[in-house]
């Protein structure tokens, strides 16, 4: 009761600010930032953070022009949000991620694709995409301040803890062959830890001096070694570590279709889609096959959401792993089941909401895209911080409006949109093959403004679609390079605060700070983590001792 | 005062146009390449940016500054992206310290931090001692006690390895036979958060990345590394009025600078840019909020205060092992 109590005290303040949210000015701001942010989002390659950041400067213009201090703001939300519905569209219709927040939306997006159900499919994206950012919108009116301190329990340890969790969900998505799926867990893994690291300083795997550099030259039978220095430039080329998107492009882009080309032989293997007014009324109604997903999305998604350093990415994948893993059918998912589709994306919306707290509420961007937000606000004069609900109410709540707004605005832009985004698939494969390199290509190069990743990016594709042949999952890979970095810079973390002891993960009484406090999250999420992770593992071990295969049971 | 500041950079500003119209003018001819040596959203991004729409919003170049983050490697990325640019007259880049520490660090890139046209600096960014109010410590002598007593449970989170807040913190250390804990972190705003939250004990952030929670009343700083004390902070001492120690006073700086091999008509051009947006309100409102110190200095003076920087720099990374 206490919920309905806080809900009627800020009520008045969020009429309020709804209010303002559907001035003319502010409306328009809002369809008009929805549907740059959807084609950005759908874009391979660019994501929210790009259209935000590239918009940035046109809001200083919004600023002087209306007399809302919150307007620049809505129109950079609206972009985020139409991005967040964006990014499911090339899941569905190209196969291709179009940021790491819809990774998880390819898995049974893209085979409803090619089951002829690509309008189904999106229908599905659109309506979870919008009850997840209302339910979390919800959330955040009713909790904002209390929500904030959340995010402050959760130290180093507690990330950690919760990466671990996220990689114990996804451990069974790999498919039956666990050898297989750890192998590509740790080869995204090791991809992850390219680059310069934060907690050393030092560069890692990047062939940095001359004597490593003439060693692999030397491996591979160069006979000029020993002459010019620096051979190539390795800062160039790995100093910036794996970028997930090169990861993500490479192996959906370039490596997946090559497999198609192969596998179809030059026949075309796209499925016809047809699109009216009914069929898509039906996949509205098909709502109801998906209501499990979107719910557990749009839950775990903000709760994900609000920790910074976690974000909309990790969100969508644990809410992928928890549906699969609650399901009555986990075989149907990667197979095209709407919950499949529906709880990643209440996911990656509920968590961009989400994010947006802890970047209000304690100035703490829980995603790249909330740290351009961030600086905007800082920019037209706002702190963003503890005080912010208190001292800028005008600023605050017609925001909050906004998110209500934009997120009705943005699902029936998305609705009426979809006959146009379906009319990609309608394209003969021999035309679309290509388009999806090009893409890919230059999706690469815009997200990171150097060709060092493209070409990455293809040496990744044509390296993915051997191993395609060979038939090793890929996904945990691409999974594993998104969290590698949090997970192991957390890990080294709370290992320095420990001196080395891994009690601080499992142990309530592990004394951090002399204090004799006792942590419970850390252990708690641990011990969870580690039951998921040795339970598929088990069950495997157990199965192969009776000589089953897995395919018997 | 204020007035007097203003037309003291009025004439700098004349000065600069003087010098730049007698020498042969220099316009760019596409759009400029503004690199950022951090990631998006940190302090030096956020600055840069803010640089960025104050060009735009007062129309102070025909041609825009596409900013470029290039965060690799603690800025091993973008200055040798910098060194190798081939139209050193239309790249820019917006520094820190980690354009001593880097180069002296990283001896393989072969990158030299003086072949980079000083075009001009904007600010030093200054350095607090932070601690939770719940540690019930007010003082800086109370820090010492407590943070001794502690021993390595006291921790202390700050950006990076080598970088800022660990030259300070091992200043701390050395200097007051303290054995704090330091403890790196990929930003500022992640050391703010987890000081707030109880995680770490002690944070050395900067102004802009600690305001939010000092406002709030979360965190208080106890002492302030600069020569005098600091206008936004009137009643925190500096480490060397308290004088315990040596005198120690320790700044970040905020300069833009050009690339290795820039004509010198286009350093006058971008200096006398970087003048007008030092000299623009919304600048100096920002300096003034985030408490930043440092006047505008350009050309050869800039080059001297590297000079001095990069000494610096080598003795204290000398003494703390991080090079030989």
């Amino acid at each position: 009761m206490d919920i309905f109590a806080q809900f009627f005290d800020v009520l008045p303040a969020l009429q309020q600010g709804i209010w303002v949210a559907v001035q003319p000015h502010n409306l328009a701001l809002a369809v008009i930032g929805v549907i740059v942010g959807l084609f950005v989002g759908a874009l391979p390659g660019l994501g929210s953070v790009n259209g935000v950041a590239i918009l940035l400067p046109f809001t200083f213009v919004i600023n002087e022009a209306t007399p809302d201090p919150a307007s620049p703001m809505i129109f950079l939300a609206a972009i985020y949000y139409g991005a967040m519905y964006g990014g499911a569209i090339s899941s569905i219709t190209l196969g291709i991620p179009g940021a790491s927040t819809a990774v998880a939306t390819t898995f049974d997006g893209r085979p409803m694709a090619l089951q002829g159900n690509a309008d189904r499919a999106l229908v599905t994206a659109a309506i979870a995409s919008f009850v997840g950012g209302t339910i979390a919108t919800l959330f955040f009116t009713v909790f904002a301040p209390a929500l904030s301190s959340v995010a402050l329990d959760f130290g180093n340890p507690e990330i950690f803890a919760l990466m671990l969790l996220a990689f114990a969900t996804f451990i069974g998505l790999g498919g039956d062959d666990i050898p297989k799926t750890m192998f590509s867990i740790f080869f995204g893994l090791l991809l992850a830890t390219v680059g310069f690291d934060t907690i050393s300083g030092e560069p890692r795997l990047i062939f940095f001096n001359e004597r490593e550099q003439t060693a692999v030259l030397e491996a591979l039978g160069s006979t000029d070694a020993a002459s010019s220095v620096p051979i190539f430039n390795s800062v160039g080329w790995f100093s910036r570590g794996i970028q997930f998107l090169v990861l993500a492009i490479g192996v959906y882009g370039i490596g997946e279709m090559l497999w198609t080309i192969n596998e179809s032989r030059y026949k075309v293997t796209m499925t016809e889609t047809k699109i009216s007014a009914s069929r898509i009324m039906r996949g509205i109604v098909g709502m109801k096959d998906a209501w499990k997903g979107t719910a557990i999305g749009s839950l775990l998604g903000f709760f994900v959401g609000i920790l910074p350093a976690a974000g909309a990415t990790p969100g969508s994948l644990m809410s992928y792993g928890v549906s699969k893993m609650t399901s009555r059918d986990p075989k149907s998912y990667g197979q095209g089941n709407p919950d499949g589709v529906a709880a990643p994306e209440a996911a990656n919306n509920s968590a961009s909401t989400g994010a947006m707290l802890p970047m209000m509420t304690l100035g703490i961007p829980g995603s790249p895209t909330t740290a351009v937000l961030l600086a905007g606000m800082v920019i037209w004069g706002l702190e963003p911080g503890p005080r912010l609900f208190e001292d800028r109410p005008e600023f605050v709540w017609p925001l909050i409006g906004s998110f209500y707004i934009s997120n009705i605005v943005a699902v029936l832009v998305n609705l009426a949109f979809i006959p146009l985004f379906l009319a990609v698939l309608r394209m003969p494969f021999t035309i679309l093959a290509p388009v999806i390199f090009v893409l890919s290509i230059i999706g690469t190069y815009a997200a990171y403004d150097n060709m060092y990743d493209v070409w990455l990016m293809v040496l990744f594709g044509l390296g993915a679609y051997m191993l395609r042949i060979l038939d090793y999952p890929l996904a945990p890979a691409v999974l594993a390079v998104v969290l590698g970095g949090t997970a192991e810079q957390k890990l080294r973390q709370s290992l320095l605060l420990s001196d080395g002891d891994f009690a601080i993960f499992y142990s309530p009484f592990f004394d951090r700070d002399g204090k004799g406090q006792e942590w419970w999250i850390a252990p708690i999420t641990t011990w969870i983590a580690v039951i998921l992770i040795a339970l598929p593992i088990v069950v495997w071990g157990i199965r192969k001792m009776r000589g089953q295969t897995a395919a018997d049971v | 005062m204020n007035l007097v500041k203003k037309l003291v950079l009025g004439a700098t500003a004349l000065g600069m146009v003087a010098t730049a119209t007698a020498a042969v003018a220099f316009e760019p001819s596409k759009p400029v390449d503004f690199v950022i040596m951090a990631g998006k959203g940190g302090g030096a991004d956020k600055m840069a940016r803010l640089m960025q729409s104050i060009v735009e919003k007062e129309g102070l170049a025909d041609k825009p500054l596409v900013p470029t983050n290039k965060s690799g490697g603690s800025g091993a990325e973008a200055l040798t992206y910098m060194k190798g640019v081939n139209d050193p007259d239309h790249t820019i880049m917006v520094t820190l310290n980690s354009f001593f520490t880097t180069p002296l660090r990283q001896p393989g890139l072969k990158v030299d931090s003086m072949a980079f046209a000083p075009v001009g600096r904007m600010a030093e960014d200054t350095f607090l001692l932070w601690v939770h109010k719940d540690e019930g410590i007010s003082t800086f002598q109370e820090f010492l006690a407590e943070a001794g007593k502690r021993g390595n449970k006291w921790v202390m989170g700050g950006t990076g390895k080598n970088s800022e807040d660990n030259i300070v913190t091992d200043h701390l250390n050395k200097a007051f036979g303290l054995d704090i804990k330091y403890i790196p972190y990929k930003g500022g705003g992640a050391v703010a958060k987890d000081l707030a939250g109880k995680q770490i004990q002690s944070s050395v952030n900067n102004p802009s990345e600690a305001l939010g929670f000092y406002e709030s009343g979360d965190v208080i700083p106890l002492v302030a590394f600069t020569n005098e004390r600091l206008p936004l902070f009137p009643e925190v001492p500096t480490l060397n009025e308290i004088g315990i120690g040596e005198p120690f006073a320790y700044f970040m700086q905020r300069a833009v600078v050009g690339a290795p091999g820039m004509s010198d008509e286009a350093q006058a051009y971008y200096t006398e840019l970087f003048t007008k947006v030092y000299a623009s309100d919304d600048w100096q409102k920002y300096k003034k909020s985030k408490s930043l110190m440092g006047d505008f200095i350009s050309g050869s003076d800039l080059e001297d205060y590297w000079a001095t920087q990069i000494e610096r720099h080598e003795k204290i990374l000398k003494a703390s092992g991080a090079i030989k």
